[in-house]
């Protein structure tokens, strides 16, 4: 059936079943390849969306829930991926395969967006969810500590979530 | 094979391009040191493609040849190319190359080989390519090639304040001879622009802005999805399954059985499902019944391969692999004796992108995108698969969600090309789910140790022997469950013995990070911890003691080419570091571990409170290696080692357990792959750079690890952790 989805500031009308996972509307109807699949069951957070400025398994969120509220994805966080996170990511160079990165940075700016100068516990608490099976923790922690100093030499900006 | 004679064969091949410019395509051969076994296919013969390009505007593309899997490769061997050339790396671009062998020589991400494979050869090119240039700078400016020099992509005389472009002079220089790669001088290591220096990813950027990069994101025109559903018991065939059923659901455009074979690495029994969606095809396989056949393995049990190898472990070993000396005299002599019984379980590799690949069959041959470790072994099983020749098949490498060995093993391509095949002339993508990754992984293969030790009254090690019970039947060990008898303290220790028996697996294995090594240095490196508390010594220093014992020098060959200097140089490395001796709060010490590891020598301290309840928090963990005398790039061999720690302190929680024949496992919920506050938030990696050639950093980091943190848990609460996972003994992470 039909749904209204407002991704990244765009309206789209999808059809699909109602219990079909955001994830795989965004990644297959959309094309919205950057929120990634690693389990299915909402335990590594690869698939990590901000909905409403809240991070959440896109897997684990049916379609018929996501319909009509402002729904970011890694793609939508900023126009010219110039957001505190992605460019923290990238002077950091975070990454080793990648794959888990997307989710990382959504879960952290739903963190920014409540909690601009959140603690290094408040940084892992929040964190904990999204597994890195390449183990770069301890550059993610360090990314997002350095993206809440970018964002603090914005003053037009936080580094809470982007196009809503 | 972990010292292999490296061949350093190489050429080179230089190319006008119409328009201006060159190509400079280089060939080395290098298929004997692949770790898993020589790759399959035809023998490198020279061709012309592009390893190198050099543009009329300066511009330079260097074609990455190995598979990405988040090691770093992709960087890391151009960076080699870019020094000797004497380019800027951020004029360089790179591209991946597809998978050719015949052009590019070996194409692997394993064994930690490209760094050793192809540290010579890669400078030789880049400096070849330079002196190729200079030639032609020096032809144009008309002044002796001498006198000229390098800089950022420009040739130079000084004496006439002259210079010249590479891109000005590239098409000129193709057409020179070209220099015996051998024979060209390579830069002095002081001269370095780029190896040695930090350099970012080459896809971060992509990365972190959600672009599509990895292999599941790529999608073709018309393209089908396709799910695959196996038996439980691995290899039961398919007795029934409801496709007419399947096929009227949405979506749905194909159901069917593939036959399959015995080989649980190539395509085994299941249904297809096709459909135009992968979430409809994957919704259809939850209708899906299917009722298996009866199989062998079927009463296979965890419970039952610990208590036959309990059995086994009793009684002699059924092969002696190594016997130094006299184990039984050397034992009734010593002043004391421990025995233990160790083991590790089965284990996932759970990268964290499923098993994925797409293949287009059209007209007799097929066109692949996978994301393989290993594409010419993947060749080489669609060949067998689909009978065709191997010249039928195109294949393209595509990056992956990481590796760690899984994707050594091409059974996933297999299942796709033959599911192409069947559905015929249409591009049709395969997607595991995380319950299939789980429950039909190549799992690292458990292991049982019967070890016996004794240290004589001054505390030095005089015996050791080893009943290793391992799988596999007659002389076929299974995938990955063999130890060489050389292992430490193989050499080290005067009587010395080491032997297996084996037990027959219905389960398939295969090669995790560090293979071998992450498993057994738990053992070994616990078992010399016990035999140090036994001789009232300190850890470090009676592994120091045991490392500087010449009497067994490493032989010229049937060795592993051990050099106990390089160990001795980051064990004493890491006692500095962790401040070894300085005392703790009770309930908190530091545990020690070293390994030598795909020819990296490292040793590692681990940090580690033990709360009353057995909650483990690790504080910090010191890391020194000892990879030879360049660190290639710096921020990724960081990266790497951080990465490789928090694996192995994973996979002290893990445990894949079997039941009637099958995984009991099914997700993530039930492999407790480690979580960012469970690390430790402090791994500091220190480099002893030694003069000896730089080799590989995918591996060796890993294994040490967890006998550093078994032993730190030991110290701090007494208690001595023989098997794994850490939770049958009631340990939790903090």
């Amino acid at each position: 059936m039909p749904y209204t989805l407002n991704v990244n500031g765009k309206a789209s009308t999808v059809d699909v079943p109602a219990d079909m996972p955001l994830l795989w509307v965004l990644r297959d109807v959309l094309n919205l390849k950057g929120t990634k699949f690693g389990c299915g069951i909402g335990q590594c957070g690869a698939c990590t969306v901000n909905i409403r400025g809240r991070a959440q398994k896109s897997c684990q969120t049916p379609v018929s829930q996501a319909a009509g509220v402002a729904i970011t994805t890694i793609e939508g966080l900023s126009a010219d991926g110039n957001h505190p996170l992605q460019q923290a990511w990238q002077e950091i160079d975070v990454p080793q395969c990648g794959y888990c990165q997307a989710g990382q940075i959504m879960t952290a700016a739903a963190l920014l967006s409540t909690n601009p100068r959140p603690t290094d516990e408040q940084i892992t608490t929040a964190m904990t969810g999204n597994l890195c099976r390449c183990g770069t923790y301890l550059r993610i922690k360090q990314a997002v500590q350095r993206a809440v100093q970018i964002a603090g030499a914005r003053p037009t900006q936080t580094a809470g979530a982007g196009a809503e | 094979m972990l010292n292999p004679t490296l061949n350093r064969r190489s050429f080179l091949r230089a190319t006008a391009i119409a328009g201006g410019g060159a190509v400079f395509a280089m060939h080395f051969d290098v298929l004997k040191v692949f770790a898993q076994g020589p790759p399959q296919g035809p023998a490198p013969t020279f061709m012309a493609p592009a390893f190198v390009r050099i543009a009329p505007n300066g511009a330079v593309t260097i074609i990455s040849k190995n598979p990405e899997i988040g090691q770093g490769i992709k960087n890391m061997l151009p960076m080699i190319i870019a020094d000797e050339l004497d380019v800027e790396w951020s004029r360089v671009t790179i591209e991946q190359a597809d998978v050719d062998q015949s052009k590019y020589g070996a194409q692997v991400a394993g064994g930690s080989t490209a760094t050793p494979v192809n540290w010579d050869p890669c400078r030789q090119v880049g400096a070849a390519i330079r002196q190729m240039v200079v030639t032609a700078g020096a032809q144009q400016m008309g002044v002796p090639a001498a006198e000229c020099t390098t800089s950022a992509g420009r040739v130079m005389h000084r004496a006439s304040n002259k210079s010249v472009g590479y891109g000005d002079v590239a098409e000129a220089a193709a057409k020179l001879p070209v220099p015996m790669l051998s024979m060209v001088p390579l830069k002095d290591p002081k001269d370095y622009t780029i190896i040695g220096k930090p350099v970012k990813g080459v896809d971060t950027v992509n990365i972190v802005t959600g672009k599509p990069v990895f292999s599941i994101d790529f999608t073709l025109p018309g393209m089908l999805w396709a799910v695959y559903e196996k038996a439980p018991v691995f290899g039961a065939a398919v007795a029934s399954a409801n496709l007419d059923e399947i096929k009227a659901l949405p979506g749905v455009k194909h159901a069917f059985v593939l036959e399959g074979g015995t080989n649980l690495t190539a395509v085994v029994p299941g249904v297809a499902i096709v459909a135009d969606s992968w979430w409809q095809a994957q919704s259809a396989r939850t209708k899906l019944k299917v009722t298996w056949a009866s199989h062998p393995t079927s009463s296979q049990n965890s419970p039952a391969f610990q208590a036959k190898a309990d059995e086994l472990g009793k009684g002699a070993a059924q092969q002696i692999l190594r016997k130094d000396g006299d184990v039984d005299k050397a034992l009734a002599g010593a002043a004391k004796t421990v025995e233990a019984a160790y083991m590790y379980p089965f284990i996932t590799h759970s990268p964290l992108e499923p098993n994925n690949c797409i293949a287009h069959w059209k007209n007799g041959k097929i066109e692949i995108w996978a994301p393989s470790q290993t594409p010419a072994a993947g060749l080489a099983v669609v060949a067998q698969t689909l009978g065709i020749q191997q010249s039928d098949i195109t294949m393209h490498l595509m990056k992956a969600g990481g590796g760690f060995g899984r994707r050594l093993t091409n059974d996933y391509v297999a299942e796709v090309a033959a599911i192409a095949k069947q559905v015929g002339n249409v591009p049709v993508k395969l997607l595991w789910t995380r319950e299939d990754d789980t429950r039909h992984d190549m799992y690292r293969p458990a292991g049982y140790h019967y070890l016996k030790g004794g240290v004589d009254a001054s505390g030095k090690l005089v015996a050791w022997r080893n009943h290793f019970v391992t799988f596999g039947e007659g002389e076929r060990y299974a995938q990955s469950s063999a130890i060489r008898a050389i292992e430490f303290p193989a050499l080290f220790a005067p009587n010395y013995e080491f032997g297996d028996s084996k037990i027959p697996l219905g389960v398939p294995t295969g090669a995790l990070r560090a293979p071998g090594s992450h498993a057994y240095s738990f053992v070994f490196q616990s078992f010399v911890d016990e035999l140090a508390h036994a001789a009232g010594k300190d850890p470090i220093q009676f592994r120091l003691e045991i490392l500087a014992n010449q009497a067994y020098p490493a032989p010229e060959r049937g060795g592993d080419g051990f050099n106990a200097s390089r160990m001795i140089g980051v064990l004493k490395l890491v006692a500095e570091k962790s401040n070894w001796s300085a005392p703790r709060p009770k309930g908190t010490a530091v545990g020690v571990g070293f390994q030598y590891s795909h020819r990296g020598y490292f040793a590692e301290g681990a940090e580690v409170t033990v709360s009353a309840d057995k909650k483990v928090k690790i504080n910090k963990v010191w890391v020194a290696g000892d990879i030879g005398s360049q660190i290639i790039n710096p921020l990724h061999a960081e990266n790497l080692v951080q990465g490789g720690v928090v694996e192995g302190i994973s996979h002290m929680m893990q445990e894949i357990t079997v039941k009637d024949g099958q995984v009991a496992q099914t997700n993530l919920h039930q492999v407790p792959l480690l979580r960012m506050a469970q690390a430790p938030p402090v791994i500091e990696a220190h480099w002893l750079k030694s003069n000896n050639p730089p080799t590989g950093l995918g591996e060796p980091s890993l294994p040490p690890i967890l006998p550093a943190v078994a032993n730190a848990i030991f110290a701090a609460s007494g208690t001595r952790v023989r098997s794994l996972p850490l939770s049958k003994h009631g340990f939790r992470w903090a």
